[in-house]
């Protein structure tokens, strides 16, 4: 057993340009190189992948499930961002 | 590929932090009756977090240790296409591995803590690893069959009420079909070759087919926590329900090739369905659930020594990573 385990890394992979990064898994590694090289042979092994980020887990600050509702609660009463809130008559075209 | 439910000892006390109320589990269950996922940060019943980790770590030693069988044919590959096609495999089975622990670890389990309950035994992993690879057919066998009852575990698996879980099992499944074909593919061309190739295909499955059955877990009598796992919607289905599927669909498989499945009682009824069988011999299961199948001790010790000859490259690993981080902040 190591002594120490080496830091995690979340592992995000852009699948074709024009997509956005989408998050795949973790990985172990010493440092960010070799992050970089574990992710491409744990998440690409069949081209999955035209681009790859990976972050120390440590590092990502995440909103809290227990507080969800709270949380998102400034959203909820605001029903007028929405195009549906707007009655326009069936006559017009185009809107 | 693997999980079995075997080991699901999980008594899993609810409750031992003693912060589970009703309420708070009539809300869980009710996210999980409306096919909400479950995930990591999420509350969850510390059973339910207990028969996961339980469940995905076993699943995951299950795709390392299965490096091991077929490792052993890596260097006595026939042909080079064929060679290339095992590192393929094989390699696929590590990362499986490495998506399922990267899954446990959601849960707030450590990799090392999981790899130390393997090592030592405490942790279980498939049956079918310890059966050994003795001819080149047992590789076109455990494609066939083995990662053809992983896939009818897994599909289910894919819809499990836990979301990185789920999320590990489509990547997994995506890989499991390439493994099951180049199996059948490989039997059949030894099928398709001389009396003695076809001989060696026979005997592979005579000696795979009952352990592939095993696979499936318990008949669902003796599967004590299925119920708890089913309205979790952990587990889809039976562990009878998936090995009669298995079955149905493997039996004209054989017959494709030419080969006979090694039960005298296997016949199709034609009412159900279905096709019924012989029972099968628990007493095996069990004893190489116990750790006395023909190879545990081989496996274990190999596993072993490969996390201890590991360790010094993993030591340098980390040492070279803290020397240049501290030369880049000299800098």
């Amino acid at each position: 057993m190591s002594k120490q385990e080496w830091p995690l890394y979340e592992v995000f992979i852009r699948s074709h340009s024009g997509l956005s990064h989408r998050h795949a898994g973790s990985v172990h590694a010493a440092d960010d190189e070799m992050a970089l090289s574990n992710a491409r042979d744990t998440y690409t092994r069949r081209s999955e992948g035209v681009s790859i980020w990976v972050v120390r887990s440590d590092q990502i600050i995440a909103s809290d499930p227990a507080e969800t509702a709270a949380f998102f609660e400034p959203a909820e009463d605001k029903i007028y961002r929405h195009p549906t809130f707007y009655e326009i008559p069936d006559e017009v075209e185009n809107l | 590929m693997y999980t079995q439910g075997l080991d699901q000892s999980g008594k899993g006390d609810p409750g031992a932090r003693g912060e589970e109320t009703a309420a708070q589990l009539d809300v869980f269950q009710a996210r999980i009756d409306a096919e909400e996922k479950i995930e990591a940060k999420d509350w969850m019943p510390e059973a339910y977090r207990r028969t996961l980790i339980r469940q995905i770590s076993q699943h995951a030693h299950s795709e390392i240790i299965g490096m091991q069988p077929e490792g052993n044919w890596l260097t006595r590959a026939p042909t080079l296409k064929r060679k290339a096609i095992l590192l393929a495999k094989v390699q696929d089975e590590a990362g499986h591995g490495l998506y399922l622990y990267s899954a446990a670890e959601t849960l707030g389990v450590s990799r090392d803590e999981m790899v130390g309950d393997l090592l030592s035994g405490k942790a279980k992993y498939s049956s079918i690893f310890n059966y050994p690879t003795l001819t080149w057919a047992d590789i076109g066998a455990i494609g066939w069959l083995v990662d053809g009852a992983a896939i009818m575990n897994q599909i289910p698996l894919c819809r499990c009420s836990y979301g990185p879980y789920s999320r590990a099992m489509v990547r997994v499944c995506k890989e499991e079909s390439f493994h099951q074909r180049q199996g059948y593919e490989l039997m059949l061309t030894l099928c398709r070759g001389t009396a003695e190739q076809k001989a060696m295909a026979q005997d592979a499955l005579n000696r795979f087919w009952w352990p592939a059955l095993m696979m499936f877990g318990p008949n669902d009598a003796s599967s004590s926590h299925s119920a708890q796992s089913m309205a979790w919607k952990i587990k889809r289905f039976s562990n009878d329900e998936l090995r009669q599927k298995f079955i149905d669909v493997t039996v004209p498989q054989a017959e494709f090739l030419g080969l006979t499945v090694p039960d005298d009682k296997l016949t199709f009824n034609k009412e159900s369905g279905h096709y019924e069988h012989s029972d099968i011999d628990w007493q095996e299961f069990f004893d190489v659930i116990a750790g006395n199948g023909p190879c545990n001790k081989q496996r274990m010790a190999k596993r072993r020594k490969a996390q201890d000859d590991g360790a010094w490259v993993r030591e340098a690993a980390r040492a070279h990573a803290e020397k240049k981080a501290a030369r880049s902040a000299a800098a």
